[in-house]
């Protein structure tokens, strides 16, 4: 879940971190009050969950109040990729003497978090680390042991910093190494973090994500920043389909029916487990398919929840026809799941064996769910068909 | 290879209800079950397992450590539950539970480390060695796992639980057969990665050539290319020079997810945080260390076949 510019501030500053002066604003008049107070000139940022803000105009430099509240004012209008701004990030101007990168991610492979800290702050890091990696510090720290400064040091000392450079950087960092583990981090970065010609430090951009599945013992940070319990903070916001997908999931606790997603094609998928639906998705479109959503069902799903979702697929405006396809099931049932689907189409008023271009669930169960897809004049597969005959059968069902 | 017919190991969490069956089925399939732990249900039994308060108890009572434990109980208990067996003298875990945030695997896996204890997973059906013993929910009831795993020549390692039945599945049925098959885990962080394994099933004298599933997200693809590479690379297609070591044969699922940066499908260790993370690259960067990597499971065993010189 990511955080926005102007919260991850907040969580520095809540964990002593010092940050550059300013404030977040919903509107214009906002934006020139903190430029006022400020005082000097300043930067506006729009906030965003999104990359690519200055390209797109989302950042402004003003000298006056007056002309921040109109910078402010065009950022607010302006969605960046489909964004809509939450508002603007008024920042003071500070001299700057150096810029500096200090972030905190997992390394999957050492299993462990680790820090990157540069001294070649302010732009891409993975750029940085590709042809500057003399200037690229790293370096693991343990999730069981306490935390020690002499390694936020180590990481600050290997590219070459000593003196009070040295002594004033290692805090920062052992600071955002903490606040990483105590909020259930995948990254914390600041971006730059600058030296001021007073030879003092702050961040002036920060970037946080925290894991999904630790947003139930997050719950008081959250609340402190104000963020929703529904706000789920994709990489887009949900649509209406995949709304209805989520309360279809949530309104019954067998099984499951995730990640419901919506894409724009006439072949509607009622597909899953997690690696199955994968491959599955890949394999409609290796062979020219489009398919209209994504989903994954699994973990032995009622006959109603199977049903509902089938719905919640068939009444997609542009679906023709829907595939139901699985790997191998060992725990969700070929008979439930052929069920609900055979009772969706009836409900709707749908013929299944026309509406269901192909039916490819093996394991648990099988000989009733064929049974029963026989009976429907479905056409049905087992496991010696592969997937990928399964999918290239839907697609050649639908072309006609 | 981790497991064989003499290995007993436990289940935390025995009372559950997907516990229950997961013992059904391992004890069905021939694997020793000696005991399980529920908090406050001492005096029970699961199928004729005992169940215990906890890991120790359950030690001090039977007179003996098992040798593994599978773990299935809650997220939010999970990291107590892991602890308690390593620190009992457990060395091999399979953590079944989904939904654990990552710094808890990381510190589960660190206590791992230091007292020399493997983990499989989390978010992982366990290990199959076909027609000798299961650990975990793999392949499901004994008589769907055997329809799917027979004994065979190939290792199987999968960060989909589901796949690895697939998988096995088409094996079993082109004659291959498998030898172990290893669900490792669909998490961003997990105990046991493809390169960590891989010196097992090297030693394994039944596995004659390795198949492996992935996804995008995740740098465990980079590290085995690199383990091959290091290790004077993967056995090349017949007639070519090289070494005689295991040669691999990969599928990469999600290709679409290239395409969607930021959106997150299937399991939580899909996720792409970087451009090393992508589909494309991570079959860009197997290929370079010589793993085939097949476009669809139904070529799986004719590329095998291919590469450890058996006619198709």
């Amino acid at each position: 879940m990511r955080f926005f510019e102007y919260e991850s501030r907040q969580i520095l500053e809540r964990e002593g971190i010092p940050v550059a002066g300013g404030g977040f604003a919903t509107n214009a008049e906002g934006a020139k009050q903190i430029a006022a107070d400020t005082g000097g000139p300043v930067v506006i940022k729009s906030q965003v969950l999104t990359g690519g803000r200055m390209k797109a105009g989302g950042v402004k430099f003003a000298d006056t109040p007056a002309e921040c509240e109109a910078h402010a004012k065009e950022i607010l209008a302006l969605e960046i990729n489909g964004h809509v701004p939450r508002g603007v990030l008024v920042g003071a101007k500070a001299p700057i003497a150096q810029e500096y990168y200090a972030g905190v991610i997992y390394d999957g492979i050492a299993k462990k978090p680790t820090f990157v800290f540069s001294d070649m702050g302010g732009i891409d890091i993975e750029e940085v680390a590709e042809q500057h990696p003399d200037h690229i510090g790293r370096g693991h720290f343990s999730t069981i042991l306490p935390h020690m400064d002499f390694i936020a040091k180590d990481v600050v000392a290997s590219v070459g910093i000593t003196g009070s450079d040295l002594n004033r950087l290692t805090p920062i960092l052992s600071k955002l190494a903490e606040l990483f583990v105590k909020y259930d981090m995948t990254l914390a970065e600041i971006n730059p973090l600058v030296k001021l010609e007073d030879g003092s430090f702050m961040a002036v951009d920060a970037h946080m994500d925290m894991e999904n599945e630790a947003r139930p013992r997050q719950k008081a940070l959250l609340k402190d920043l104000g963020v929703a319990d529904e706000e789920t903070r994709e990489a887009r916001d949900p649509t209406d389909f995949e709304i209805k997908g989520e309360q279809i999931d949530s309104a019954d606790h067998r099984g499951v029916a995730g990640n419901v997603t919506e894409f724009d094609g006439n072949l509607g998928l009622v597909i899953g487990a997690g690696g199955g639906s994968l491959t599955l998705f890949d394999a409609v479109r290796r062979y020219g398919g489009k398919p209209a959503n994504y989903c994954e069902i699994g973990g032995n799903p009622s006959v109603s929840k199977a049903k509902n979702l089938t719905k919640l697929v068939l009444e997609k405006p542009g679906v023709d026809k829907i595939a139901v396809m699985m790997s191998i099931v060992s725990n969700t049932r070929v008979d439930i799941v052929a069920r609900g689907v055979i009772k969706a189409c009836l409900e709707l008023g749908h013929d299944p064996a026309e509406k269901v271009a192909v039916f490819r669930i093996p394991g648990a169960w099988e000989d009733e769910g064929f049974k029963i897809l026989e009976k429907y004049g479905i056409e049905y597969f087992d496991r010696s068909v592969s997937m990928h005959e399964a999918a290239k059968r839907a697609v050649e069902k639908i072309q006609g | 290879m981790l497991i064989d017919e003499n290995t007993t190991f436990i289940v935390q969490g025995i009372t559950g209800r997907e516990a229950v069956n997961l013992t059904r089925e391992c004890l069905d399939y021939g694997s020793k079950i000696i005991g399980g732990v529920t908090p406050g249900r001492k005096g029970r039994e699961v199928h004729g397992v005992p169940v215990f308060d906890s890991v120790k108890q359950l030690c001090e009572e039977l007179g003996q450590v098992p040798d593994g434990s599978v773990v299935t109980v809650p997220p939010a208990f999970t990291k107590d539950a892991v602890f308690e067996a390593i620190e009992a003298g457990v060395k091999l875990i399979v953590i079944v539970t989904e939904r654990i945030p990552r710094f808890d695997v990381a510190q589960m896996v660190e206590l791992a480390n230091l007292r020399g204890a493997r983990i499989i997973g989390p978010n992982c059906l366990g290990i199959i060695r076909p027609g000798i013993a299961k650990m975990g929910g793999v392949g499901g009831p004994a008589k769907d796992a055997e329809k799917a795993y027979q004994p065979g020549r190939v290792g199987v390692m999968s960060r989909s639980g589901g796949m690895t039945t697939e998988i096995s599945s088409t094996l079993t049925a082109a004659g291959l057969g498998v030898s172990t098959a290893v669900s490792i885990g669909g998490d961003a962080i997990i105990g046991s990665t493809y390169a960590e394994l891989m010196p097992l099933f090297e030693e394994d004298e039944q596995t004659e050539a390795i198949v492996i599933y992935t996804e995008p997200g995740g740098r465990m693809e980079a590290e085995l290319a690199r383990y091959v590479t290091e290790n004077q690379g993967a056995k090349p297609p017949v007639g070519a020079e090289g070494s005689a070591k295991l040669p691999i044969v990969a599928f990469m699922a999600g290709r679409f997810m290239d395409e969607m940066p930021g959106m997150s499908f299937g399991h939580a260790g899909t996720i792409v945080e970087g451009k090393a993370d992508t589909a494309a690259e991570k079959i860009k960067r197997l290929a370079d260390a010589g793993i085939t990597v097949a476009e669809e499971i139904s070529e799986i065993p004719d590329l095998v076949k291919e590469r450890i010189g058996v006619a198709a």
